[in-house]
């Protein structure tokens, strides 16, 4: 085997890493590896300056071969294929071992055992490294159009976005109107304009576009092909149902949310007069003049927060708009009646950024806010008289319980996914653990998913703002120009390879692929199987099949298994 | 020490390898013996690999399969268990236990199952083969 040149750089993550693996140790122990020639910790991989480094050092040391060890692949491979390349090094030289999310995190209670197993992790990421080979991905056209689910805000400005790059835009809505939750609602923050103003709005642009076409009581019933070459299939509902075909480079997800609906008697839901959150606000916004509910006027309300959201059994997230959105809405109430009594029960407020302002506001016009605690939550019930009475224990005054008789009560009612199944199961999206869709880094990649070409924006991903999923679908257009705009997308080169000389053509591989990747060949007069790479997936389920074993993934080669596997296999004494 | 058994798993890229490191992200404990290998689909894990793994130290090999969730091959379960099974066979000849061989499929927000299944199994490899 010839000499190879490796250089090895083991991050500290700040001390995500480095305060449970001894890197220094790691480092000593790697560096008299042969062909490593080059062996460094660093306090943080990713950062410009570390880059910047690690391209000099490639450049000065003749490099050939590059491994980080760092976090999960899934976060930086690409952004160490940047520096590769950009030191003109091939870029699938380049392995990333995970020490962080496979190692420190899951053994932060050994040390010494995340120590050691980060030597292993690190020797078969250089065996593997050792043995790899220039890989040069193929190019394919894209289809410069992308399908837009979902026709709210989020949505909506998606598509006006694209639409302004120069990409076709199919939007489907599976609702038989367009706007969302927000053309159902009147003033809001941080605008401080109607909903359905904004919506209307937003509708007006995507008119006058005519590479826009919007297809309403339509939904995303299956796709095939790969990223830049997408075929959906579209089931449109209604009177004149029917089934269509559309081709498309990228996708874009904005299928929203749905509200917390609480249990009959969580919070005294079920009494009159205990209102949800968006019920609360559809009520106020159709309000003129003073506040009534069921012909009687509103003078007192009690708002109990968190209700369905922060629970260690059930939704475990903060939903992150309600305290915003129930401020805005107490201050709507002032504006109609300053008179009407407003009591907030509130775990904790997080009116975040220049919400705060709003905080302060309500506050000042007799907003009074008592804070409860996880433990001691209020109560609500009716009283002989018939009315609604909250019952708290208010902690900012010694835990003194309060009763607030009130004509309202209302739950302050977070977001929750939305159920999509047949979406879910046709794109393969990914779902996290609170069952909104997951993005694949929410600093670094906050729209794209694992799936290539398929991005998720708006508060399907989690509880957002009408700004802020604007703000999401605008990102979703920029990465789709990013993929699409080139015309040409680059395909991952790590596809199947086969040994000719190995082969003897006995039709396994070419049986065994649902892409039709593999196809006969002669190579010198005898008959060979060969992968075409433009249609190969690279899954490798060929390799196992072939009783020669003449086939190989490229990046997963059976020299580069087995040399991890070895290396993996010794336990250093340390 | 800690990492006497020592196991080899096979993940999937976009599949049961995101499962695996959210049960680290979530701090979910289990034996630093355990060691990852990724690749894109459990359906291309070769029964050779597996019976190398076996024959060159490792206590067993655990395949965290994709299920029923693989991008790639809609019988991608099936390929893959075929495949352990043949490794599992190869090791029974050579008088190897074939238990220490296991598949469970692993989802990419499987965090707790994983851990669960693989620290149920360092146990009983412990027990069995120590």
């Amino acid at each position: 085997m010839s000499e190879r040149r490796i250089g090895v750089f083991i991050c500290h993550c700040g001390g995500n890493i480095s305060d449970y693996v001894d890197v220094a140790a790691v480092r000593d122990a790697i560096k008299d590896e042969p062909d490593v020639v080059v062996a460094e910790t660093t306090i943080f991989a990713c950062a410009d300056a570390t880059q910047t480094d690690m391209v000099q050092a490639i450049k000065e040391q003749n490099l050939d071969g590059l491994v980080v060890a760092s976090c999960s692949p899934k976060l930086h491979t690409f952004t160490f294929r940047g520096v590769a390349r950009r030191a003109g090094m091939n870029p699938y030289t380049y392995t990333q071992v995970n020490i962080r999310e496979q190692n420190s995190w899951a053994h932060t209670d050994d040390p010494a055992g995340a120590t050691r197993k980060a030597i292993r992790l690190v020797k078969a990421g250089i065996a593997k490294t050792r043995l790899s080979t220039p890989l040069h991905p193929l190019e394919v056209e894209t289809t410069p159009a992308t399908l837009v689910i979902g026709g709210g805000v989020a949505g909506l400005r998606a598509a006006i976005g694209l639409a302004d790059i120069g990409l076709g835009v199919y939007l489907i809505e599976r609702g038989s109107e367009i706007g969302g939750w927000v053309a159902k609602f009147g003033n809001m923050y941080p605008q401080g304009r109607k909903g359905s103003k904004l919506v209307d709005e937003l509708m007006a642009e995507v008119e006058k576009r005519s590479t826009i076409k919007v297809f309403t009581n339509a939904e995303l019933t299956a796709k095939s092909g790969s990223f830049g070459n997408y075929k959906v299939d579209i089931h449109i509902g209604g009177p004149k149902s029917m089934g269509i075909s559309l081709n498309v480079g990228s996708i874009v997800v904005a299928t929203g949310f749905d509200t917390y609906e609480p249990e009959v008697g969580e919070y005294g839901y079920g009494i009159d007069g205990v209102l949800t959150l968006p019920k609360f606000k559809a009520l106020v916004d159709s309000s003129k003049g003073s506040l009534t509910y069921h012909g009687r006027p509103v003078k007192t309300i009690a708002y109990i927060y968190c209700v369905g959201s922060r629970q260690p059994e059930g939704n475990a997230y903060c939903s992150r708009y309600c305290c915003a959105a129930t401020v805005h809405a107490s201050l709507e109430v002032q504006n109609l009646d300053p008179k009407v009594h407003q009591y907030h029960l509130y775990r904790d407020m997080r009116t975040y950024g220049k919400y705060e302002l709003m905080y302060t506001e309500t506050r000042e016009r007799g907003s009074v806010f008592m804070k409860y605690l996880e433990d001691t939550p209020p109560s609500v019930s009716r009283n002989a008289a018939g009315q609604l009475v909250v019952t708290t224990a208010d902690s900012l005054t010694g835990g003194q319980e309060v009763s607030i008789p009130a004509d309202l009560v209302v739950l302050v009612t977070g977001m929750v996914p939305r159920k999509n199944d047949t979406l879910i199961n046709a794109l393969k999206l990914p779902v996290g653990s609170d069952g909104f869709f997951n993005e694949i880094h929410p600093k670094l990649r906050p729209v794209e998913t694992v799936v290539d070409g398929v991005m998720i924006a708006g508060a399907c991903q989690g509880p957002k703002n009408s700004s802020e999923s604007v703000a999401s679908g605008l990102a979703a257009v920029t990465q789709s120009a990013a993929m699409l705009k080139k015309g040409v997308a680059e395909l991952d080169p790590m596809v199947a390879q086969v040994n000719a000389e190995a082969c003897t053509w006995c039709g396994l591989c070419e049986e065994t692929c649902p892409y039709a990747a593999v196809a006969k060949t002669e190579v010198d007069g005898r008959e060979v199987a060969t992968v075409d790479a433009a249609v190969c997936k690279g899954c490798g389920g060929c390799a196992p099949v072939c009783p020669q074993d003449a086939i190989d993934l490229r990046g997963y080669t059976d020299q580069q298994i087995r040399a991890m596997i070895e290396n993996l296999a010794e336990v250093p004494a340390l | 020490m800690s990492d006497t058994t020592r196991v080899l798993v096979f993940s999937t890229n976009t599949i049961s390898d995101p499962g695996i490191d959210l049960a680290g992200s979530r701090h979910l404990h289990y034996s630093p013996g355990v060691v990852v290998i990724s690749v894109p689909c459990a359906s291309g894990i070769k029964p050779s690999w597996i019976v190398h793994a076996i024959e060159t130290g490792f206590d067993g090999v655990f395949i965290a399969s994709d299920g029923d969730e693989c991008s790639y091959l809609t019988n991608c379960s099936a390929r893959s268990a075929a495949n352990v099974q043949k490794a599992q066979e190869t090791l029974q000849e050579r008088g190897i236990s074939p238990k220490r061989v296991r598949m469970a499929a692993v989802c990419s927000v499987c965090a707790e199952p994983f851990q669960k299944q693989i620290s149920e199994f360092v146990d009983e490899l412990a027990k069995a083969v120590v």
